[in-house]
């Protein structure tokens, strides 16, 4: 499995990586030069993804506003970003048309458009661009549309894919910075559309909806099910779906069947966008346990389908200033403080030892917990270089607060961006 | 009920509470709906089957049960013990009907899967007492609770009349009763919180039973706003402690004086979560509802960590009065 994910991430990862020295034991490995990705005119799609919550939103956006004030000329796709975090871009409302982000520096000649996902808008759109207005609008009020349209599993991954494609087509932008989903699996992204799709092109909605066209073998099957067994399931469906939800359902995949010929030929469509050389995944993930486990099973999947991986990002590492001050004697020094308070407490003054002493032990447990922290992130992180040393890898570190205003994001992207080993370009 | 924001801990918060409320002589039944095995993980056995089983005993001394459920093979039971179906059931398995039904309609699995819990809930041994003192349920995350508690609302205003009507109002009738709880998971962050206060209103508009708010993974605060200003006013005193403590010299350029910094920012950053833990503190207080701590655990939530986090929610219950 890494003899082949080092094939396919190599051709790209090469160019942009320069190795560096890592704890011993663990050779050199590669790290990613998020500059040089971004500023390749060669990169027209960097897709984000990741587990839920890792950051990939926030990654997304940052690397838009430094590739903007890098002097490209790039729109983010952001899905359900947090609500402070699309105030600061302006995206007061979803009106699934990229909008021109302010505040960014254009100097070097860039621009950062940023829009939010409407999926059931894009769903709409695609109903209306492909078919006369009469019959799109039944579809659009078929209630079994409305639903699917709405909340199906799947769906939103789906349309995510579909605006990328339309994005792309355009071809009015340098760069398309995609982030993906909130699930709870990074693989959802790639799953999920051909799930739908085939789903809706699927045997049994055709057999349930158009027997008689169905036909062949699958049809004679289920007729030898016996009328009883037909009748009970779709009478069972009937019941807990709603009466006319079978007859919509059969009035929607026919209207859909003749427009645009199958949904999962578009998506297999947009997949091959995905498998294209100007394409770039990063993998977000959290310096967890799990949450690098998933993103190795992902690193794997990506390699399996040939999808260019650019790099992991490690998002919210810790770090400490003064890391040549080990936990152990931190904490010792603390103790140490924090009897010496108690045997000689004075009547408190702000700045009496016994104050002093008591803060600069709580500041060493501070640092312990750091310390322990840091320890532990780095050992998950180099389970991680250990399975799949070919990744080249960007760690980020945590902000204090929530990242909320374009300042946060550049301060991201700034991190993103310098990595030890990779020279400021 | 455990529900609450993706990752927040709902797996592991209702494993803790069903180990917490199995008390001496009582048992417990933990399930989950959303065929992940996130159970089996937690307990480090094998996958569990559509079938209880004991996997644990709580501290206090009870059993605690569990069971996966898989909404194909409950649609399977359905079907038969509404229709009599027979074989035709796996001949409507192998076109993948019961596939296409349980996805098509998040609300078929929804049925299958809230009945089956009722099931076990209500369930009596041959004496006549509840075979389960309490079922927990590692429940869907927040953004879809509402919907799949409600569905039986909509399928017993669906089927008007007969046994499907009969079984979801049945459903509907202990999901909405005081026995059930609905209680959930959050972190001390933004987005969780908001998740909350917004799924509580949610809860409360549908006339579900909300429960308690677990608060996931706290910390603890050791120095706040007013210490970081005054350690930023008394650098001097606090270089010579740390050089006391053994940690170098304290004169300008020693190694305990150009310690300050670095840890006055790591303090700095300390005090500032702080505030802002506080600040979605009282938001959660301000929904009004018992509230409860479990502290991160610094391996992470393996086995013996979700019974320390039991140990700690078997305290807080009882400082609550929760008997259950
Ligand atoms: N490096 C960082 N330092 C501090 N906070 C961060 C950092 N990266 C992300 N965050 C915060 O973490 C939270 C989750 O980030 P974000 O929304 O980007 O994740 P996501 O992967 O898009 O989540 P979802 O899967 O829900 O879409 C946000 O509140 C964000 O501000
Ligand atoms: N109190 C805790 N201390 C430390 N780690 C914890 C704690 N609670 C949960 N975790 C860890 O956080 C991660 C998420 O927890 P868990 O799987 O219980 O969340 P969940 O809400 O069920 O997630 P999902 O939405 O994916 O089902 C796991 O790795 C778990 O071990
Ligand atoms: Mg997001
Ligand atoms: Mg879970």
């Amino acid at each position: 499995m890494t003899a082949r994910t080092a094939e396919a991430g190599s051709a790209q990862a090469q160019s942009r990586t320069q190795a560096h020295g890592q704890a011993p034991g663990l050779g050199t490995l590669p790290v990613l030069d998020v500059d040089a990705l971004i500023d390749d005119p060669g990169t027209r799609i960097v897709v984000c993804c990741g587990a839920g919550g890792v950051g990939k939103t926030t990654t997304a956006a940052a690397l838009g506003v430094r590739a903007a004030e890098r002097g490209r000329k790039v729109v983010v796709l952001t899905i359900d970003p947090a609500r402070r975090l699309a105030q600061s871009m302006g995206l007061t409302e979803l009106d699934n048309t990229p909008r021109r982000v302010e505040g960014v520096d254009g100097a070097p000649g860039g621009e950062l458009h940023a829009m939010m996902l409407d999926m059931k808008r894009t769903f709409d759109e695609i109903v209306e661009a492909h078919t006369d207005p009469e019959r799109a609008r039944a579809i659009l009020e078929n209630p079994f549309y409305q639903s699917l349209s709405a909340g199906f599993a799947g769906t939103q991954e789906y349309m995510a894919m579909e605006k990328l494609g339309q994005l792309r087509a355009g071809d009015e932008w340098d760069l398309i910075i995609v982030d993906t989903p909130p699930s709870r699996s990074a693989l959802d992204f790639l799953d999920a559309p051909k799930r739908l799709g085939s789903f809706l092109d699927g045997r049994f909605i055709r057999l349930l909806t158009a027997p008689a066209k169905a036909g062949g073998r699958a049809g004679m099957r289920f007729m030898n099910l016996g009328v009883s067994g037909l009748s009970v399931f779709t009478g069972l469906l009937n019941k807990l779906l709603g009466t006319g939800l079978l007859r919509d359902m059969q009035t929607f995949v026919a209207a859909m069947d003749t427009m645009f010929g199958g949904f999962r030929t578009r998506a297999d469509a947009t997949y091959r966008l995905l498998q294209a050389p100007g394409t770039a995944f990063l993998v977000v993930a959290a310096p967890e346990r799990d949450a690098l486990r998933e993103a190795a099973y992902f690193v794997e999947r990506l390699a399996a389908d040939r999808m260019p991986l650019a790099g992991l990002v490690l998002n919210r590492m810790h770090g400490s200033e003064a890391a040549h001050l080990s936990a152990e004697r931190a904490l010792a020094a603390a103790e140490n403080l924090e009897e010496e308070g108690i045997v000689d407490l004075p009547e408190d003054s702000p700045s009496s030892p016994a104050t002093a002493e008591r803060l600069a032990a709580g500041m060493l447990r501070l640092h312990a917990e750091r310390m322990h922290v840091l320890a532990r992130e780095r050992r998950t992180r180099d389970r991680f270089a250990a399975l799949h040393p070919e990744v080249p890898v960007a760690e980020v570190a945590a902000l204090p607060g929530d990242v909320h205003d374009l300042e946060g994001l550049r301060a991201i992207g700034g991190r993103l961006a310098e990595q030890p080993g990779v020279e400021p370009a | 009920m455990v529900t609450g924001k993706g990752g927040t801990g709902k797996t592991t918060v209702a494993a803790a509470l069903a180990l917490a409320l199995a008390e001496e002589g009582k048992r417990t039944l933990l399930v989950e709906v959303e065929g992940r095995q996130g159970i089996a993980q937690l307990f480090e056995t094998e996958a569990l089957p559509y079938e209880e089983r004991k996997i644990a005993v709580g501290p206090g001394g009870g059993e605690v049960y569990a069971l996966a459920v898989d909404a194909e093979k409950a649609l399977l039971d359905y079907l038969q013990m509404f229709y009599k179906l027979g074989g035709a059931g796996r001949a409507l398995k192998r076109l993948g009907a019961i596939d296409f039904a349980t996805t098509i309609a998040p609300g078929v699995r929804d049925v299958l899967l809230t009945g089956k819990v009722c099931e076990a809930v209500r369930r009596r041994t041959r004496a006549g007492g509840f075979v389960y003192d309490a079922v927990v349920m590692d429940a869907p995350p927040t953004g879809r609770i509402t919907r799949f508690l409600g569905v039986n609302d909509q399928v017993a205003g669906l089927a008007r009349v007969g046994p499907i009507h009969n079984q979801a109002q049945a459903v509907m009738r202990v999901l909405k009763s005081s026995e059930t709880a609905v209680h959930l998971v959050t972190l001390l962050e933004e987005m969780p919180v908001q998740e909350t206060v917004d799924g509580v209103a949610e809860l409360r508009a549908t006339g579900l039973p909300v429960g308690g708010v677990f608060v996931n993974m706290t910390r603890p605060a050791v120095l706040d706003r007013a210490a970081v200003r005054a350690a930023e006013e008394s650098r001097t005193e606090i270089a010579k402690a740390l050089s006391r403590a053994g940690l170098g010299g304290a004169r300008r350029g020693g190694r305990a004086e150009q310690l300050i910094g670095p840890l006055l920012r790591q303090t700095h950053e300390h005090a500032e979560r702080l505030a802002l833990e506080g600040e979605l503190r009282s938001e959660i207080a301000g929904l009004e509802l018992p509230a409860y701590e479990l502290e991160l655990l610094a391996e992470g939530a393996d086995l013996p960590g979700v019974y320390l986090l039991a140990g700690e929610l078997r305290e807080q219950l009882r400082e609550q009065g929760v008997a259950r």
